[in-house]
């Protein structure tokens, strides 16, 4: 549905050049919910805005349906972005106008008659739930209903693609969950395609069905969202990941870990959807006759899957624990060794000096 | 009431200041509405071709660069001044220079690039984060005018009409001493040349009145206008 290929975007102002996109490729199938995530300052909007060209690469290709963007003048290039939603992070209404004239104002753009403005609006306001707001001004209206309107503007040319700059970003946690049920309701009910650009990684979770991550103005990871959650590769991923799925120890467990004289690993377990079907833990202790601590747990939920993330202490042999970590491989679970910086008090994936074992 | 009109003020009949009352509304109103149509255009072509506009494009960059100097160099000259330049050409389309219609042309070559500057600010208030709503939405140029930049600005725009409005009333003082007639006329033929003070005072009375009320009228119509923010 959207085939960006190795595009390259540099803006250049008196003396400084920012490089805000380099040879970037993503492609976005036909009713995903496709998910960028990135810091401020990643490419990220630079990047969406390529797909309804309020941006123009300086190198490669842009193709949406099939149709590729720099061959499209004047009208042509209107009549494509009908095709393409777009919800903005500070919703961009018509502040002093009624709820229903911003809905009505790309119907109003593209001629249509009186009678069908007022059914279509009616139609999208009706699925926003916002009906009963249909004479509000804008300015009286909470954000989270304003991004509704928002919403119900963008679909009311009935699009094909939606995009959504930062669409929950300037909203609380509460209402971002809506506004994201929202957002997935209008993909699994009308079909729609949605891009998304966000920094919260909660956005991704919730309903993304791929991501990729952006920085410094390249695409450094890709894939199904449980994948990236479950296998994250760089460092920046990694990070986000943590910002949803806490796999620290608590500050107050260090002393307990170190408390522990015995010999012992820490071991960092995740379950992925049910790649799982054994009872690994408990195996741990009965079968493989270790002791075993958890020091942290967490259970996440995305898209229709779960995942869990263990921190453990295996007491025992060097042998004994050994053995267990080839049964823990063997059974489909990730397992991630960590150490324990006694510096710094953090958890390294990678030994410190000082290692625990 | 034909006694009235032959009755004296100051001097004068009330029939003459009414005259000319009469004839500072119409250079004002007059001149005020084409200026507003010749600078909104230009503020829109300022604002459309500005770096970052609408409108990109080495056309757009040198249209800009003519625009922004023809309002600069206009808009550096004094109005007394501009008024006596321009006489052959006032005359050469009104066939006269003497008369309120002929003052339009001085008026109006005066008013509109100040108007244009001061629309353009207001058209600049129009957040673009809107303008980027409207393209997004596929509107063309012409639509992001009418059903965008101009009605989120229309409000800022009536109030900087009004201060043009004080700006064109001053000036159609000047414009009457040379041939225009009007309350500025009066003041200077009678109250200054004549030594009729009270009657300079009236007339200054009178302008004072004139300024409060389009102020009133200015700030009335934007406040309604921006209603509902």
């Amino acid at each position: 549905m959207i085939d960006i290929e190795h595009v390259s975007k540099t803006f250049r102002e008196k003396k400084t050049e920012v490089r805000a996109l380099r040879d970037v490729s993503i492609h976005v199938g036909r009713g995903e919910i496709y998910g960028i995530v990135g810091f401020s300052g990643a490419g990220k909007s630079t990047l969406i805005r390529l797909v309804n060209r309020l941006e123009t690469p300086d190198e490669g290709t842009v193709r949406v349906a099939g149709e590729e963007l720099s061959a499209l003048k004047g009208n042509a290039l209107h009549a494509m972005r009908r095709r393409i939603g777009m919800v903005f992070q500070q919703f961009n209404l018509l502040e002093g106008k009624t709820v229903y004239h911003n809905v009505a104002i790309p119907l109003i753009l593209e001629h249509r008659s009186k009678a069908e403005i007022e059914k279509r609006v009616a139609e999208v306001l009706d699925f926003v739930e916002l009906s009963d707001k249909r004479d509000a001004y804008v300015s009286q209206l909470s954000g989270g209903q304003k991004q509704r309107v928002g919403i119900a503007r963008a679909l009311a040319t009935s699009p094909e693609i939606l995009l959504c700059d930062e669409a929950t970003s300037a909203l609380d946690p509460q209402t971002t969950e809506s506004i994201l049920k929202l957002l997935k309701r209008v993909n699994e009910e009308m079909g729609i395609t949605i891009l998304l650009i966000t920094h919260q990684m909660q956005v991704i979770q919730m309903i993304c069905d791929r991501v990729a991550v952006m920085e410094h103005g390249q695409v450094v990871e890709e894939g199904e969202v449980l994948e990236v959650f479950g296998r994250p590769k760089e460092e920046v991923t990694k990070r986000f990941v943590r910002t949803v799925i806490n796999d620290q120890v608590p500050e107050t467990f260090y002393d307990t870990i170190r408390a522990e004289n015995r010999h012992y690993r820490l071991e960092q377990l995740k379950f992925i959807g049910d790649s799982v079907n054994e009872p690994v833990i408990a195996n741990l202790c009965r079968r493989e006759g270790l002791e075993v601590n958890i020091i942290g747990a967490n259970i996440s939920q995305m898209q229709g899957s779960m995942m869990s993330v263990f921190i453990l202490q295996l007491i025992g042999e060097t042998e004994q624990i050994e053995a267990a970590e080839a049964y823990i491989d063997g059974s489909g679970a990730l397992r991630q060794r960590l150490f324990i910086d006694w510096d710094s008090r953090t958890i390294t994936e990678i030994p410190a000096g000082k290692g625990a074992d | 009431m034909e006694d009235f009109l032959n009755s004296k003020v100051f001097g004068i009949k009330w029939s003459r200041l009414l005259l000319n009352c009469q004839q500072t509304l119409y250079m004002v109103g007059w001149a005020l509405l084409i200026g507003t149509f010749i600078g909104l255009i230009l503020a829109l072509i300022l604002v459309l071709t500005r770096k970052g506009g609408v409108v990109q494009g080495k056309a757009a960059r040198i249209i800009y660069s003519i625009v922004n100097a023809y309002v600069n160099v206009v808009r550096s000259v004094p109005f007394v001044i501009l008024l006596v330049t321009i006489m052959p050409f006032t005359r050469a389309i009104m066939g006269t220079t003497i008369g309120s219609t002929a003052a339009l042309v001085p008026l109006v070559i005066y008013i509109s690039p100040y108007l244009a500057r001061l629309i353009e600010n207001s058209l600049l208030e129009c957040s673009p984060g809107i303008i980027e709503a409207a393209k997004a939405m596929g509107a063309n140029t012409r639509q992001v005018i009418r059903y965008f930049l101009v009605p989120e600005t229309l409000g800022s725009m009536v109030l900087a009409l009004t201060t043009g409005a004080i700006g064109l009333l001053g000036a159609s003082a000047m414009a009457g001493y040379v041939g225009g007639g009007g309350i500025g006329d009066l003041a200077l033929t009678y109250g200054y040349e004549k030594m009729n003070t009270p009657l300079m005072i009236l007339t200054v009375v009178i302008l004072v009145v004139f300024v409060q009320l389009i102020q009133l009228l200015g700030g009335a119509i934007s406040r309604k206008l921006r209603a509902h923010r």
